[in-house]
């Protein structure tokens, strides 16, 4: 009774207790080398002295994750339009689209650092890579599902393409744009991460490969913790548009 | 309209020869599949399955299509936009200003005063209804086309919703299509029953529509209808 009248926070905060104490508790009993496991406790504590360290490099990736995001979400919803407006653009581009699902881009990125460099401009064409083609095809799948009843309506109003775009097939696509927007943001952080380990001398996947090579193992897994709150704090913001979209538009 | 209706090589109605008298509501009756919608969509020019073999032409020799407003069972109302704006969507979607004086006084004919920001989510169906029948008088088409428009709300509502698109789309010409002989005897001039053999005329009351359904000139015209419709449906069977 109890637990069924907490809220989902609270219940997520219980469950994730749960979870340090049974670590700890297997650290403790096994007595498991410290750059093998470190409990609980060693993580918290690397975190706290190498905190300067790690809101360096966590600044670094977030700005690069917040650029690649924005350029792919650009992207992608331009892609999308246009798609949806011209038939000789999807003639051309579709197929792209459908082929393009199939390839690993984030097997891309090592060909990307080649010819951008260790720097940014690889980092962010990475995230928007991977980012770009699920936001394309999900928003672009809906805005071709008009139904039927509201393409009559258009029909016999006598809507050209652009109206008809803008003011029924954008409106009615926005919960795949949303669904396109999941997708990203758990695709974003692994991207950033992925892009730094194959090159980069600064953030967070790079702070976890210098602490990985130097068996500063409660180091990696602070690291890890903050970009796993990250991609957290990216998944609420999805989470808030998409309740407040669905509550704004109105959708069943 | 004359010729045959054949979706693919399936014929539908074989011998159609039809006219539709204008600013007069014409009622089509027929069971399901027999073709009644893609009849409606033919002459609204929107795509369809079925394909007509034969002529479809307004008397002036005019193009219908523009002129032509429609009414479906499905209100077709826009789920992210108040009923104001549902009501001027087809003008916004030609890239026409939206004359919002006019929206709001056409929804305050259906009865729909002080809800014109309502969102279709919370308005009910036949108040959806109506915000579909203000919708096709905002664009004051000649032609009206009504694809059961009622047949989903219930009873009483029906009776209202009936009254009132019978009052406001007066001197239009209508096109009803309808399963329901009850229907087809309270709203329409003229009726014909559809099977797949052609069309067979139906004889109503000689009052004015709206008819009383309590009169009993209407009840004796529906018990009439029903007779027949069941007659040609075994005849069809046969």
């Amino acid at each position: 009774m109890m637990l069924h009248a907490m809220s989902g926070l609270w219940r997520g905060c219980l469950v994730l207790l749960v979870a340090l104490a049974i670590w700890q508790a297997v650290v403790s009993l096994t007595g498991v080398p410290r750059f093998i496991l470190p409990g609980p406790t060693l993580v918290a504590q690397a975190l706290w002295d190498n905190a300067a360290l790690i809101w360096e490099n966590a600044l670094w990736s977030a700005g690069n994750l917040s650029l690649g995001l924005a350029v792919g979400i650009f992207l992608g919803v331009e892609t999308a339009l246009l798609l949806a407006l011209s038939r000789r653009a999807r003639w051309l581009l579709r197929p792209m689209l459908v082929v393009a699902q199939a390839v690993p881009v984030f097997a891309l990125a090592p060909v990307i650092t080649l010819w951008l460099g260790y720097g940014m401009p690889s980092k962010i064409v990475t995230i928007a890579l991977v980012t770009y083609f699920p936001i394309a095809s999900a928003l672009f799948d809906r805005l071709m599902a008009l139904p039927p009843g509201l393409a009559d309506l258009s029909r016999l109003s006598g809507a050209g393409r652009w109206r008809e775009t803008l003011l029924l097939r954008l409106p009615y696509a926005v919960p795949g744009l949303l669904s396109g927007l999941r997708l990203a943001v758990v695709y974003g952080p692994l991207a950033v991460l992925i892009g730094e380990w194959v090159g980069s001398s600064q953030g967070l996947g790079h702070l976890m490969l210098m602490a990985n090579g130097r068996g500063q193992t409660a180091l990696m897994f602070a690291a890890l913790i903050v970009l796993a709150c990250l991609s957290l704090c990216l998944w609420v913001t999805v989470e808030v548009l998409s309740r407040w979209s669905s509550k704004r538009l109105s959708y069943a | 309209m004359a010729g045959s209706l054949k979706a693919g090589d399936t014929l539908l109605i074989d011998s159609l020869d039809l006219t539709l008298p204008a600013g007069r509501w014409s009622a089509l009756l027929g069971p399901s599949g027999v073709g009644k919608t893609s009849l409606l969509r033919l002459i609204a020019g929107l795509p369809c399955a079925a394909h007509l073999k034969g002529r479809l032409k307004a008397g002036d020799g005019a193009p219908i299509a523009p002129r032509v407003a429609m009414m479906a069972q499905d209100d077709q109302l826009l789920p992210w936009a108040c009923a104001l704006d549902n009501v001027t969507i087809c003008a916004r979607l030609r890239g026409e200003p939206a004359q919002t004086e006019r929206a709001a006084a056409l929804l305050a004919r259906v009865g729909l005063g002080g809800l014109e920001r309502r969102k279709p989510a919370n308005l009910s169906a036949g108040q959806r209804q109506r915000v579909a029948l203000a919708r096709t008088l905002y664009e004051d088409r000649a032609v009206v086309l009504l694809d059961e428009p009622f047949s989903a709300l219930d009873a009483m509502t029906r009776h209202t919703v009936q009254d009132l698109a019978a009052g406001l789309l007066a001197g239009r010409t209508v096109v009803l299509i309808t399963h329901d002989p009850a229907e087809a005897i309270r709203l329409a001039d003229v009726a014909w029953i559809l099977t797949r053999a052609g069309i067979a005329p139906c004889i109503l009351p000689p009052t004015m529509p709206p008819r009383a359904p309590e009169a009993a000139a209407t009840i004796s015209a529906q018990a009439a209808l029903l007779k027949r419709m069941r007659l040609l449906a075994a005849q069809g069977a046969g």
